[in-house]
């Protein structure tokens, strides 16, 4: 592995204590992926805008229904529309896509149902000053969410094999609480898989393998503001299969 | 000969319906090609059953009609595959053009606040 294409270390005292500072003189711009979330959208968007003044919005409504863009809108963020729904990967590479455009230096995504603490981001911030890619990860000391089952397998075996390839302790890839760097910005606008599991899983194996450092930074989650996830145990197993295969994709696709 | 009839027949039938799907511009150029060589392999060995039973003995093959079964089930899933790949494709495609008219919306929707601002002011 090179060390070019990292970010690059800072290299004196003085510049390692200006973490403050580079986060006012980046632009940055937090996308969240929305799909009929009306409801808890407005409340994100303006925790988000009360707990980080210098940060932009974008919601990426993704096909929604029940009027999600208009109701960020309002909040005031920018909404994008998607015209039909792509999934969580289709929305990311289109706030990518923005991102690039508008020349923004950092993007950070927040889940739409509230489950991302926004208070985090500043430590994300200041994690990408050593990595490309930083994920803000659950298990990892702070907050006490669990999981059982297969899908407990599935994600201590995603983390112990994407460990290996980062070289530094992963224990949450399937997190969508994620900032990265310019340089990822404009992968991600350009190649963003749609599959399930592709969007947190296969993008990290990507930039791995391109030689891009990846690390994370432990966060605590909340409960879902709306809605429950899928439990079932026949749920779980599939969960699993279909970790199995998108990470030995990943590994084998060029 | 009533099978002769019958394959011949269904043949014909086949030929001529690829036939109008291309005349009425209903299949693209790439496919209506594949399909008529298909349409007239299919005539010949409607009309000629036999005809290629001597060139399945010399592939160990018992008769001509296995011969015909095996290389046809073969060509249906090169086709499924086809068909697989060219939907993943236009998935591809129609993903980059949601992503356009996105775009395009908001700018849309920005230019016309803009001029709404403009004109009250």
């Amino acid at each position: 592995m090179t060390d070019t294409l990292h970010a690059a270390a800072p290299d004196t005292a003085a510049e390692a204590a200006t973490g403050e500072a580079a986060r006012r003189t980046q632009r940055v711009l937090i996308i969240v992926p929305a799909w009929n979330e009306a409801e808890s959208i407005g409340r994100v968007i303006a925790e988000v805008e009360g707990a980080l003044p210098f940060v932009d919005v974008l919601v990426v409504d993704d096909g929604s229904t029940d009027g999600t863009a208009a109701v960020a809108r309002n909040a005031g963020a920018v909404a994008v529309r998607l015209p039909y729904n792509l999934g969580v990967g289709g929305a990311m590479r289109l706030g990518y896509k923005y991102a690039r455009d508008h020349g923004y230096d950092i993007a950070i995504q927040v889940d739409a149902d509230g489950q991302h603490d926004p208070a985090y981001v500043p430590k994300l911030i200041d994690a990408l000053s050593e990595s490309a890619l930083v994920i803000g990860a659950r298990f990892a000391g702070e907050g006490d969410y669990r999981v059982r089952g297969p899908r407990r397998w599935a994600m201590t075996m995603l983390s112990w094999v994407l460990s290996r390839l980062a070289r530094t302790k992963l224990t949450d890839t399937t997190s969508g609480f994620r900032a990265c760097n310019r340089e990822l910005i404009a992968l991600f606008a350009d190649w963003y898989p749609v599959e399930y599991l592709g969007d947190t899983v296969e993008t990290l194996v990507r930039a791995l393998r391109l030689g891009f450092r990846v690390s994370q930074i432990p966060v605590a989650m909340r409960q879902r503001q709306l809605g429950t996830p899928s439990q079932s145990p026949a749920k779980a197993m599939l969960y699993l299969g279909r970790a199995f295969l998108t990470l030995f994709l990943a590994l084998v696709r060029r | 000969m009533n099978l002769t009839i019958l394959t011949g027949a269904t043949a014909l039938l086949f030929l001529g319906f690829i036939f109008e799907l291309v005349r009425r511009r209903r299949l693209r150029e790439k496919y209506a090609v594949l399909w008529i060589f298909v349409g007239v392999i299919v005539l010949g060995l409607g009309l000629f059953p036999t005809a290629l039973n001597h060139v399945a003995i010399a592939f160990g093959v018992a008769n001509g009609v296995s011969l015909v079964l095996f290389f046809g089930v073969m060509f249906l899933l090169l086709v499924c595959l086809h068909l697989s790949w060219e939907a993943s494709r236009l998935e591809d495609e129609t993903r980059v053009l949601a992503e356009e008219v996105a775009l395009l919306r908001l700018r849309m929707d920005e230019q016309s606040e803009r001029t709404e601002e403009r004109s009250a002011s």
